[in-house]
């Protein structure tokens, strides 16, 4: 028998951005509203405090600020025929622990999504036939136009403190910005960060090839700056110590200094730290949820009455929680039912390192997005049908940071120990800049999220298992990017280069880093019987359950997925404040 | 801010009964925003503990003075004070029993308060507050400081008993703004300085000594004079305002005691008061002791980290280490994030104590309506020792176009002693 707490109207299942958005938002209006944070309570001070965190053994290589595998992690296979094995030490994704989630530790590369991603394949058939899409690839529209949502990209970019120079506002092509991305209300909140010598290198080699070269949308302050909730930034002093640690000096926009501060002013808003919400609670006849039960720091099973639940944990972790809480129906790829689990994505990157002995990069100034990009291979530029694939990247230079453990790219051939990895470090560290693509990745019948058998938590729950691999189409995608990073490398006539893309026939490898973009699983869409949620990210089948995060995204953006995650969580509080709270019950007619 | 209300416990049979009854709602908010204003509940509550309970201890230098419980409690509070007996006790120092309260509560500056004001407080105190029927610890000082009649002396030589008289040839908002900072505000109770007896040597304008600064434990009080030649000449009145307000502006940002009176007074002042409180800040002429601030003086220290040829072991690589993060090496910090440490208050203060109580414990900002986040410095107590701290603050106190005297690692070690080690070690790794 569970300890039982006192109702609130609603309960946040997790305090990262989307429910740091969508507690602000229903504190507003007045509700009382009570997060549920599985990890620990996290702030600038003492946290993230200089120079505590510049510490890339602590925080960069060993993941503090990450979660422990031992505590929670997922088990994987490439395809339903073998038997999934846990994710024992972090490697490909790193998903984020405590208050703040993954949004303390990002880089702050902001991008909207092109509009003709949020209907892709619509898009797709509309332009290219139906038939150029394989057999098994699941890609689906949103559900939701970029129209609908320009107004929450519009207020999240200010929420963000977005540094950035506009390519399209109002339809308007503007010179130094991105030509071909969605057209935007307004100029981005503040202008670019500095550029550093890779930028204007990879600027220069862009515009030789007649590409359109800006700077990327960082949500690293390029000056002091107040958001609309009053909360502020200070100028990012590029240290060097981004992506995998908290800012030290509130430059980087996070829930804690984009959100939380503001948020803690409402009396009507509490949160609870350590608390790990396992189940969602459904009535008899499991139309509506009557609140969460969660597992408090001492152990203790709690039930937490509430009469709405918003789900806004890290991806997967929201598709598990609704297969634990036995809301929608899990999905089979055999028999193609269901749709909880259905649609994992994931991300498609490669790279190109470029050394010169007589250019000095000073890697050590870096910032997370300090990145100059081009986004003339992006997927609204691309000809499927002679290119054969589906998808885009956008090419970038970017210098984050000089970490001598994981960021010491050596040339070609360089031993990995002893005297003459020694000098080749001496003579190399700072003389080389990257050139990388980040791009789209298709959703797959047979790439999706499931309980595993075999494997349980600390708990006695199953643990999540993931059934991915790469696919040709994605592959073909990075071969074509494989082509075009070259040329624009070449261009810049480096004395050596390194280039690493996916070749045809890779299977995904756990272990490197790629990105913590995990997408799908519990996604939104037009039609019960191929998406668990409705356009609004409400529950086909549960009405007073939200799930917000990318487990909405029926496949993966080129780009990184945090803009359209917020948007997102605007976009669900905006019908839960104007619509549903008014009529309880589904937004969307089945 | 330490001030204190004490109120003896009467025997029941000479309690007069209260004219609490039915204040309109409009009248208890304004009492509500009045106390706000006065700050009450800063000395008459402990931390964590209930509104106006009391219980304070205030250090005085004639030993530790308990605040009262002023809640409408009929056993612990004020419960059965009438309307006048709150007003002698808030503008004359005179509790219900006819003997004198201490001065550490700030009534001479009360003094100034009108009827109408006094009112509205009564009704809020007597109806907007909940009751507590525990009774605050009492005041024991030592004799002769127990004998409460001496403080009739001190009254009559000292204290001012006057109510504040609008100047006719003076604006509405400097008369506002007068009102607030003479009466409710008592700025004067910290920023003024005293005299022989622990009197504030002066109450309003007409003395070139009013705001002139002050002295609050290690804290100093810097002078309030925003005219010609006042120390706050430079500051804007937006920036005044928004430094009442919200603990910060575009060059300073609020540390030591003022964060308090900021997070639980003055942060709930209508923006109308905030500005007739500037308005009447800028019309206090000042004497001149402003620091010259030059462009020159600023880019000679930046030149010279900017190059970062310092000693190994010097007060400028120090800073380059543990400071330039945010401060820059402009020494500009950033406008209402990091303060500017080019000619800043703080660290040009005579006195180093709380600049170096800054640096060994951090400090943070309070979250205010208008600027919710609580943005904090790290405490660098558990890096730097007292050697180190000397030197880095030595560093900074001459760098740019500051000029204060050195710092030594005696005063350092002094101030370390006050501060809990829990405190320093905060953001140990």
């Amino acid at each position: 028998m569970s300890r039982q707490e006192q109702p609130v109207d609603v309960v946040l299942v997790g305090l990262g951005w989307t429910n740091a958005i969508m507690g602000m938002e229903l504190a507003q209006e007045g509700l009382n509203v009570l997060a549920l944070e599985r990890g620990e309570d996290r702030d600038t001070v003492p946290d993230f405090a200089y120079p505590k965190m510049a510490d890339e053994l602590t925080y960069g290589v060993r993941y503090k600020l990450m979660v422990k595998p031992a505590k929670s992690t997922i088990t994987v296979r490439h395809s339903l025929a073998e038997t999934a094995v846990p994710y024992r030490h972090l490697g490909s994704f790193l998903p984020g622990d405590g208050v703040g989630g993954a949004g303390t530790h990002w880089n702050g590369h902001t991008w909207r999504p092109m509009p003709e991603e949020l209907r892709l394949r619509s898009y797709v058939e509309q332009t290219f036939g139906k038939n150029i899409i394989p057999k098994d690839m699941t890609i689906q529209d949103y559900g939701v136009s970029y129209e609908e949502l320009e107004p929450h990209f519009d207020f999240f970019d200010k929420v963000l403190g977005v540094s950035g120079k506009a390519g399209n506002i109002n339809g308007k092509i503007q010179e130094g910005g991105n030509p071909f991305e969605g057209p935007r209300s307004h100029e981005y909140p503040l202008p670019p960060l500095k550029r550093t010598l890779n930028d204007t290198m990879f600027s220069d080699a862009a515009k030789a090839q007649g590409l359109h070269p800006f700077p990327l949308p960082s949500s690293n302050a390029s000056e002091a700056y107040t958001n609309p909730y009053g909360m502020q930034l200070g100028p990012c002093n590029f240290c060097g110590f981004c992506e995998r640690y908290g800012c030290i000096n509130y430059s980087k926009a996070s829930p804690q200094t984009a959100i939380l501060g503001a948020l803690k002013q409402h009396k009507n808003f509490a949160y609870r730290t350590g608390c790990e919400v396992i189940k969602v609670n459904l009535s008899d006849d499991k139309k509506t949820a009557t609140g969460v039960t969660y597992i408090d720091a001492k152990g203790e099973e709690v039930f937490q009455p509430a009469k709405l639940v918003v789900v806004g944990t890290f991806a997967y972790n929201n598709v598990r929680l609704l297969l634990l809480s036995g809301i929608g129906q899990p999905y089979d790829p055999l028999s193609n039912t269901g749709t909880v689990g259905r649609n994992y994505a994931y991300q498609m990157m490669g790279g190109a390192t470029l050394f010169f002995k007589d250019k000095q990069f000073n890697p050590f100034i870096g910032a997370g997005s300090n990145a100059t990009t081009v986004d003339d291979f992006a997927i609204n530029q691309i000809d499927f049908a002679k290119e054969g694939f589906i998808g885009g990247s956008y090419l970038l230079a970017a210098q984050t940071n000089g970490q001598p453990i994981h960021s010491l790219p050596l040339p070609p051939g360089t031993p990995t120990w002893g005297a003459d990895w020694k000098k080749a470090a001496k003579d190399y560290y700072g003389h080389a800049m990257s050139i990388s693509s980040h791009g789209s990745n298709m959703s797959y019948r047979d790439c999706y999220l499931s309980l595993d058998p075999n494997y349980k938590d600390d708990h006695g729950l199953p643990l999540l298992r993931l059934t991915f691999d790469w696919k040709e189409n994605d592959l073909r995608m990075t071969q074509f990017m494989k082509q075009k990073v070259a040329a624009l490398a070449k261009g810049l006539n480096p004395d050596f280069l390194k280039v690493s893309f996916k070749d045809i026939g890779t299977h995904y490898d756990v272990r490197p880093y790629q990105t913590t973009h995990n997408v799908g699983g519990a996604i939104m869409g037009t039609d019960p019987k191929t998406s668990v949620l409705n356009r609004y990210q409400q529950s086909w089948d549960v009405h007073n359950v939200f799930v917000l995060g990318s487990s909405s995204f029926p496949q993966n953006l080129q780009y990184n997925p945090t803009m359209l995650v917020g948007a997102l969580a605007y976009w669900s509080a905006k019908a839960i404040r104007e619509q549903y709270l008014k009529h309880p019950g589904p937004l969307v007619q089945a | 801010m330490k001030r204190n209300l004490i109120m003896m416990l009467l025997p029941l049979a000479l309690l007069a009964t209260t004219e609490a009854d039915a204040f309109d709602k409009a009248t208890i908010n304004q009492g509500e925003y009045l106390a706000r204003a006065g700050d009450c509940i800063a000395c008459h509550s402990i931390p964590g503990g209930a509104p106006f309970a009391g219980g304070l201890a205030i250090d005085s230098p004639f030993g530790k003075i308990y605040s009262t419980n002023i809640t409408p409690s009929k056993t612990a509070g004020i419960g059965n004070y009438t309307l006048a007996q709150f007003d002698a006790a808030l503008r004359h120092g005179e509790r219900a029993d006819g003997s004198n309260l201490y001065p550490a509560m700030p009534y001479p500056d009360y003094a100034m308060l009108t009827a109408d004001d006094v009112k509205a407080l009564y009704a809020y105190f007597m109806e907007g507050v909940a009751a507590v029927d525990q009774k605050a610890p009492a005041t024991a000082l030592s004799f002769p400081f127990n004998q409460r009649w001496g403080i009739s002396f001190w009254n009559w030589m000292f204290a001012n008993n006057k109510a504040y008289q609008p100047q006719a040839s003076k604006s509405d908002d400097f008369n506002r703004g007068a009102y607030l900072v003479q009466g409710l505000g008592h700025c004067g109770s910290c920023h003024s300085p005293r005299g022989v007896a622990f009197q504030e040597k002066s109450y309003d304008e007409s003395d070139a000594s009013f705001l002139s600064g002050g002295k609050v434990g290690i804290w100093q009080a810097p002078s309030l004079r925003g005219g010609d030649k006042g120390a706050l000449a430079s500051w804007s009145k937006a920036e005044l305002i928004d430094y009442l307000a919200n603990g910060r502006n575009d060059t300073t940002a609020v540390a030591g005691e003022m964060t308090s009176v900021i997070a639980h007074s003055l942060s709930y002042l209508s923006q109308a008061d905030l500005a007739a409180i500037a308005d009447y800040l800028k019309s206090l002429p000042g004497d001149g002791k402003a620091l010259p601030m030059t462009a020159a003086a600023t880019k000679k220290t930046s030149d010279a980290l900017n190059s970062a040829k310092v000693g190994i072991n010097s007060g400028a690589r120090l800073y380059l280490d543990s400071c330039g993060a945010c401060h820059f090496t402009q020494g500009q910090g950033a406008a209402r994030v990091f303060p500017k440490l080019d000619g800043n208050a703080l660290v040009n203060d005579e006195d180093p104590s709380g600049l170096i109580h800054v640096v060994l414990a951090g400090a943070r900002l309070p979250s205010t309506k208008g600027a919710p986040e609580a943005l904090a410095m790290p405490a660098f107590g558990w890096r730097l020792n007292d050697d180190e701290v000397a030197q880095l603050l030595t560093f900074v106190r001459h760098a740019w176009n500051n000029q204060a005297p050195a710092v030594t690692a005696e005063e350092v070690a002094k101030v370390r002693q006050t501060i809990p080690q829990s405190v320093m070690n905060a953001t140990r790794p």
